[in-house]
């Protein structure tokens, strides 16, 4: 008998403090098997931004580095430029990213700092009780627009992979989603493409995952996956939007889907 | 015949396994909770229908609690 799977080695046996259904625990499976992938334990440095996944430390048995809220990639660019050699990385959700630290995100992917960005979007604010966030779809209820998000009002949810990959400094930049094994094995090979934009000192790398909050959506978690079916893949279109290695598009693409 | 482990304690009850095994042989045990209260999650194979260590359950569960065990295919055997 073979073991196929396990935890990866890089993953701490800690249970995790997310709530039923969420996808954070998948993304940081991910990033820890990418890890071990790559063989880079001992010299990755991440820097998770403020939100549910600020525990990071707590489960990836690596060095971590916690920024203020917003900052982490303004963190990343100083590790790495006083550390070229180690492999930085930063884990941001969507409150983090794409409203309070957007500025930040936008000038270190305009410099092409050879950092990784993990973005989680759930588009909602999860850690602070479902508020609206720049991501939340048009109609959704929060907590902050209970009749669903107007774009009169609250304007229109924010393409960050889009906003990021025409700009030149921009290696890699991918949306994928967690919500099917399918979308999972994509996602972990644009990591990897994602890494190895960094490895080969190419620039800004970015990955955006496309994540469920059961709990903020007020949905049961089976329910979750009908809804990113529905509503937030035709807002938030999957794929590689920019890739710049070597054999780029043969084996990556999630397009036409 | 292949199967999994699942490391009930952690679970969580999100029912993601149940969705996404093809041959329907993980369900959610609503007699019992865990020591979290949740109803978890509980692997029954099939003598007819067997597991075969596909690991999409252990791809998709978020608190990766599942782990897979595939049986070698024999020397010559269909690849």
């Amino acid at each position: 008998m073979q073991k196929v799977f396990a935890r990866p080695a890089t993953l701490r046996e800690t249970g995790f403090h997310f709530c039923p259904g969420c996808h954070h625990g998948i993304a940081h499976r991910l990033l820890c098997e990418t890890l071990d992938h790559f063989d880079l334990q001992e010299k990755a440095i991440g820097v998770p931004g403020v939100g549910c996944g600020v525990f990071l430390y707590d489960y990836v048995a690596i060095d971590t580095c916690e920024a203020p809220h917003g900052r982490a990639t303004a963190v990343a660019t100083g590790i790495k430029r006083v550390l070229p050699e180690h492999f930085v990385f930063t884990y941001q959700g969507d409150g983090d990213l794409a409203a309070i630290g957007i500025a930040e995100v936008i000038h270190t992917a305009n410099r092409g700092e050879n950092v990784t960005v993990l973005f989680i979007n759930n588009s909602v604010y999860g850690m602070t009780g479902g508020q609206m966030a720049p991501t939340t779809l048009l109609g959704q209820r929060t907590t902050t627009s209970p009749s669903g998000r107007d774009h009169h009002n609250d304007g229109y949810p924010l393409r960050m992979t889009e906003m990021l990959a025409p700009l030149e400094g921009v290696a890699f930049a991918a949306r994928v989603c967690l919500h099917t094994p399918a979308h999972v094995k994509k996602a972990r090979r644009a990591l990897q493409r994602a890494f190895e934009a960094q490895l080969d000192k190419r620039g800004f790398s970015f990955v955006e995952f496309l994540s469920a909050c059961p709990t903020n959506w007020g949905l049961a978690p089976q329910q979750c996956i009908k809804h990113i079916d529905e509503k937030v893949l035709p807002a938030f279109p999957p794929g590689i939007y920019k890739d710049t290695g070597a054999g780029a598009g043969q084996d990556t693409g999630t397009e036409g889907e | 015949m292949s199967y999994i482990v699942i490391k009930e304690a952690g679970c969580k009850g999100c029912s993601y396994c149940v969705l996404a095994c093809p041959r329907k042989l993980i369900g959610i045990d609503q007699s019992r909770i865990n020591n979290l209260g949740y109803n978890p999650a509980v692997f029954t194979n099939n003598d007819a229908a067997p597991c075969t260590g596909c690991a999409l359950c252990a791809e998709i569960c978020p608190e990766v609690l599942i782990e897979v065990y595939r049986k070698r295919k024999k020397a010559g055997g269909r690849k």
